[in-house]
């Protein structure tokens, strides 16, 4: 049985989510003090000895994210936090940003004061409308207790942050197309670089950190990067809160740290849900993995997630049991990117149709081995040469699929073939 | 600038940091292929036709937007690369009506060079899947068929940046995206100015001119009908061009010998009325400044200009010129003066306008521009289109010999020809009304300050005690700006010349597909034509002295009002 | 049996100021853009139709095909009017894996439509959606700003039923 290990999840369940008084007695709003008094240079070298890795996907180095935007020339600078948690399978940031908002807060104003910004934007995806008057009220209240705002804690130092709405659509989660609508403009990413460090919302030089990077900032200031880089593995520190969803007893939200084993994490929430055997699982939310019950042991970090061909990506982890046809999968996740392709460059645009159509063909029992062989060749086109993570991703189900649990596949194609 | 070396292909190439893979392998001669690549717009990388293998890298780039840097290793045709791009190429045949064989693009389609570079055989794996409601033939200028589509967004750009009307947007998402007028309104019924820009933007045949060159066919063909041509002064600048010509190659008398051999009795040049504008804008001109009239004074020449205008700025109509274009000038010439010369009913006159416009085709048809149940102008050709006549009349262009305009109305000015450019109407009018009003000869003819392709240019000239201040704009992003600053009553000018095409007429929707790299020689043609005729100013023209003088009386005579001027509507409902 | 359907979306006078009143809140702020939309859907017949989006567009200055490139773009948002209560499924896997399709197909039953459907008097629309990240009690729905989850058909089909009847507001 483990413990979780909570870090980002510290005040869940033990404030009230819009009082600042409440999240101030757990020692809220001290690292944002404390970093006021650091030149930005060392707030970055402090973030830079925690090791943290962006918790959106990528796993880029933040310190480095955060220095660029530093170093970039420019009278004017922002500072957005990535909620637009579209990813299947992914709820940590909701659970964040309904309990604990002002620690997202702090930390974007943390980001903000090392980079100099001051004008902060938290991009809320549309699906999550009930948390809209959390975050309101919550940065109403941190404004009123001087948090936040003008001449933060009597300095000079000026940040606010505007909640903005997603419209529904996932694309938006990639950071250049979040920019993009928060613009006013459709949603649909821009090639890099530039990059947004360089010019992102309105051409100027932007940090972008998902929820789960910012909640983890207050506390790296607080006990010290040292301290931060001891959780974990060497090559990615601190936890991750992971969503357990799918075919799993217990489902829900879990902060353990990075590195921790699959199997550990499975059976400790109960394993599969009614006793029925396990399939496999889905990793890293629908742009993931697919993997089988062998793959099982696997310790769940960004490094080791990779050299075992498999994802971390936003930390979640559905489990499906024997009851599930995995080519049904695979399909309803095809379905998910045709949806939700921006529709910008043509690999992603007209390749998650194309792969669509032909996984039907062979769930129907109408598929050929050449089907095989046309579907890896897409999927590697759309993987090498689409424009954004979304394309780059779309078809990673199917590959790891198709390695993962080539029988399903062969089965379906010798059903038609005896059919 | 620093520089950056980096090897394409293992050849070394130096170029300046920030520069793209793509201008680094042009500077190598090594091609690589394009789509949504627009050398006068700005990078979309969005086709990734063009995506380059970098040594080290495991994803491809883009060459279109990807900047070169120090010590890179680019590989343009690895097999990474050849099959990452041929599937794309064939995902995308896979949305494309394969119907070449009668395209009008044909020949010059950009996808079909790319596939036919590429060397791409096989019939697409994919079953053919058409774009939904497809076809939009609303508009009597631009013909919209999204079954040619290839999502790149280049007529979105020009619509909506340099052209500011924002006629069509990138609609839906995903496999459904396509470019349309709002909420499912037809083209023909949308706040479209017909300039026909995004044809010129169009790597296919997405977008294409509104073919009316069998009516023209049929006319040839009835005994009954004299088949009149007037001839726009761009026309002798593009249309060697479209006919696989250097830009810039000047065909005047070749085109007059190629429209008779096609079939046309009588071959009229647009120069003339032309001409007969400078007399009566500069006319009007003066008396508005006189008499305290409306100023400034607005040229109207161009039609997508004049919908602009109308629709975006109606409450500056008075500003505007009450001249009619030189095409509907001599419209109505040649269905009332001409007819009665010849003896003719009007019904008998088919009267064919050659245009490097598509918006002239709208222009035509507007109720305005007729009488007695006939019209002006029966059609309007564009040079594309007449290109094609000449083509398959069998007429080999590059060898014609040289035939003069008929006459009456063949003999147009220097100053008329210049109406082609981007501040040629400006021009032409400031020689004419400097020479009327002081009734001295201008030292030099040549006003450079309103010449090239500046956005907007600006000018003043002494005429006689008043100091005349002129500005023209070219491009309607740019006029947007003028009517802006007039609405702010922040400009003292007396005459502005608006043309809607950058560059002029000669950057016309109606003309071969075009770049800026094109248009150079164009506009150098242009002042080439005017400096070898032996007439340069609109008012020495004798035949249209005579015109005046039998027909018309004396400028804006009532005569003059009822043929050569016109009235504006305000199209604001469309914005409603 | 047509409604109260189609006559929301007759601009009335009292319309049009509630929308303009909304619209004027954008300042030349690109980044209000979206809160003014989703905010006058709620004025509107929950959707941005064409009579709409000029109204939006005298006021912002943005042009009318901009909007519609815009509102045809987000799935929250349509330019076609739906009914006065939206109802979302979630079809994404982690729904799909715990019985999504059953809890649809007794929304389907109960409401008598089909997705992509709005009922003859204009209260109910169906639609399809992607994940609304509540994956930990799914299968979940979304009734315009409330969310429903761990659904069982039954527990489905009783809830559309309390809606139906006006027990929910």
């Amino acid at each position: 049985m483990l413990q979780e290990t909570r870090i980002v999840l510290r005040n869940v369940g033990e404030i009230n989510p819009v009082s600042v008084e409440d999240y101030r007695k757990r020692g809220g709003y001290e690292s944002l003090r404390k970093a006021l008094t650091m030149p930005p240079e060392d707030v970055i070298a402090e973030i830079e000895k925690s090791r943290l890795r962006g918790r959106g996907g990528a796993g880029f180095p933040t310190a480095r994210k955060w220095s660029f935007v530093l170093k970039a020339e420019s009278e004017q600078k922002y500072v957005i936090c990535n909620a637009d948690e579209g990813e299947p399978g992914t709820n940590k940031d909701r659970i964040v940003l309904s309990n604990d908002p002002n620690s997202v807060f702090e930390g974007m104003a943390i980001a903000a004061w090392a980079v100099g910004a001051d004008r902060g934007f938290l991009y809320l995806r549309f699906e999550y409308p009930y948390v809209f008057p959390i975050l309101e009220q919550a940065l109403q209240n941190a404004r009123d207790a001087g948090c936040l705002g003008k001449n933060i804690f009597g300095t000079d130092f000026n940040f606010d942050i505007t909640v903005v709405s997603g419209g529904g659509a996932y694309v938006c989660g990639e950071e250049t197309a979040l920019i993009e609508s928060i613009e006013g403009n459709r949603g649909e990413p821009r090639f890099k670089p530039p990059y947004p460090g360089i010019s992102g919302l309105y051409g100027k030089p932007t940090v972008v950190n998902n929820v789960e990077t910012l909640a983890n900032i207050p506390v790296i200031m607080d006990k010290g990067g040292e301290w931060f880089s001891k959780t974990g593995v060497p090559s990615c520190t601190g936890t991750k809160v992971f969503t357990l969803c799918g075919n799993i007893a217990q489902k829900g939200v879990f902060e353990y740290p990075m590195g921790t084993n699959l199997r550990d994490i499975f059976e400790t929430h109960g394993g599969v849900k009614d006793n029925r055997d396990l399939r496999g699982f889905m990793l890293g939310g629908q742009s993931g993995n697919l993997i089988n019950a062998s793959q099982i042991d696997l310790p769940m970090d960004i490094d080791s997630c990779q050299q075992a061909e498999s994802v971390l990506g936003t930390g979640t982890i559905m489990v499906i049991d024997d009851y599930t046809e995995i080519l049904d999968i695979v399909e309803n996740i095809m379905k998910f990117f045709i949806e939700e392709s921006c529709g910008k460059c043509t690999p992603c645009r007209e390749g998650n149709i194309r792969i669509y159509e032909v996984i039907q063909r062979i769930n129907r029992g109408e598929g050929k081995m050449d089907d095989m062989i046309l579907l890896e060749e897409l999927a590697e086109t759309m993987n090498i040469a689409s424009l954004c993570g979304l394309g780059q991703n779309s078809s990673v189900a199917v590959i790891t699929s198709m390695h993962n649990f080539r029988e399903d596949y062969l089965k379906a194609i010798e059903r038609g073939r005896r059919a | 600038m620093s520089k950056v070396k980096l090897t394409i292909d293992g050849l070394p190439v130096e170029i300046e940091e920030g520069a793209t893979i793509l201008r680094a392998a042009d500077e190598l001669d090594i091609y690589i292929p394009t789509l949504c690549y627009h050398p006068d717009q700005n990078v979309k990388a969005n086709c990734r036709i063009c995506v380059v293998e970098v040594v080290g890298m495991k994803l491809l780039v883009p060459a279109c937007s990807y900047p070169a840097t120090e010590g890179m290793a680019v590989l343009t045709h690895s097999q990474r690369v050849r099959t990452a791009r041929r599937n794309i190429l064939e995902l995308i045949l896979a949305r494309h009506a394969q119907d070449c064989l009668h395209c009008d693009r044909s020949g010059f389609c950009e996808l079909q060079k790319v596939s036919e570079e590429m060397h791409f055989l096989r019939t697409p794996r994919y079953p053919y899947v058409a774009r939904s409601d497809y076809w939009d033939d609303s508009s009597p200028s631009i013909v919209r068929n999204s079954q040619k589509c290839v999502a790149c967004g280049r007529c979105e750009y020009v619509c909506s940046n340099i052209q500011t009307v924002h006629a069509l947007s990138k609609v839906g998402r995903g496999f459904e995206v396509n470019f349309e007028p709002a909420y499912g309104k037809k083209l023909g019924d949308s706040v479209c100015i017909n300039c026909g820009q995004c044809i010129q933007a169009c790597p296919t045949a997405a977008l294409t001119i509104y073919d009316y060159t069998l009516r023209v066919w049929r006319a040839f063909a009835d005994p009954q009908k004299t088949v009149v041509a007037q001839v726009a002064p761009a026309v002798r600048i593009t249309l060697a061009e479209a006919l696989g010509e250097a830009p810039g190659t000047i065909s005047t008398g070749r085109l007059v010998t190629a429209l008779k051999r096609v079939g046309f009795d009588v071959v009229f040049d647009t120069d003339f009325t032309a001409d007969l504008t400078i007399m009566e804008e500069g006319t009007e001109l003066l008396g508005r400044i006189n008499n305290g009239g409306v100023l400034p004074m607005i040229t109207s020449c161009s039609p997508g200009w004049i919908k602009f205008c109308e629709t975006y700025y109606p409450d500056l109509i008075p500003n505007l010129s009450t001249c009619k274009s030189p095409q509907a000038m001599f419209g109505a010439l040649i269905k009332t003066f001409y007819a009665k010369q010849i003896r003719k009913v009007p019904s008998d006159i088919f009267s064919v306008s050659i245009m490097p416009c598509t918006a002239k085709k709208f222009e035509a048809q507007r109720p305005e521009m007729g009488r007695n149940g006939y019209r002006d102008v029966d059609v309007v050709i564009s040079v594309q289109e007449i290109a094609r006549m000449i083509r398959s009349a069998g007429i080999n262009f590059s060898n014609l010999p040289e035939t003069p305009f008929d006459s009456p109305f063949g003999l147009g000015s220097g100053a008329g020809e210049i109406f082609g450019a981007t501040g040629g109407v400006m021009e032409a009018a400031l020689r004419t009304v400097y020479e009327i009003v002081t009734g001295k000869e201008l030292d030099s003819l040549d006003f450079e300050s309103v010449r090239g392709f500046e956005g907007i240019k600006e000018a003043s000239v002494m005429v006689g005690d008043i100091k005349v201040k002129v500005a023209v704009a070219h491009g309607l992003g740019n006029a947007r700006k003028l009517m802006d600053a007039i609405r702010a009553k922040e400009a003292d000018y007396h005459f502005i010349e608006i043309m809607a095409c950058p560059g002029g007429c000669i950057g016309g929707g109606g003309n071969p597909i075009k770049n800026w790299r094109k248009m150079g020689p164009r506009l150098e043609a242009v002042y080439r034509e005017d400096k070898n005729m032996p007439l340069r100013k609109s008012h020495e023209n004798p035949y249209v002295k005579k015109l005046y003088e039998d027909f018309l009386g004396e400028p804006n005579s009532h005569k003059c009002h009822e043929l050569l001027h016109t009235r504006y509507v305000d199209r604001s409902y469309l914005l409603r | 049996m047509k409604t109260e359907f189609t006559a929301q979306t007759e601009i009335t006078p009292q319309l049009e100021k509630k929308i303009v009143a909304i619209a004027e809140r954008y300042h030349k702020e690109p980044h209000q853009l979206m809160r003014i939309l989703l905010d006058i859907q709620k004025v509107t017949s929950n959707a941005i139709p064409r009579e709409v989006a000029i109204v939006v567009s005298r006021v912002t200055g943005i042009p009318e095909a901009k909007l519609y490139g815009f509102v045809s773009f987000y799935a929250m948002i349509s330019p076609a009017p739906r009914g006065k209560y939206v109802i979302r499924m979630c079809e994404s896997a982690p729904c799909h894996v715990t019985g999504a399709v059953a809890v649809m197909e007794s929304i389907i039953k109960t409401l008598g439509i089909q997705p992509g459907e709005t009922s003859r008097d204009g209260r109910f629309t169906l639609e399809y959606c992607q994940c609304l990240g509540v994956c930990e009690s799914s299968p979940a729905i979304l009734v315009n700003d409330m969310i429903y989850k761990n659904l069982t058909p039954g527990r489905a089909a009783t809830l559309i039923e309390d809606y139906m009847r006006g027990d929910v507001s």
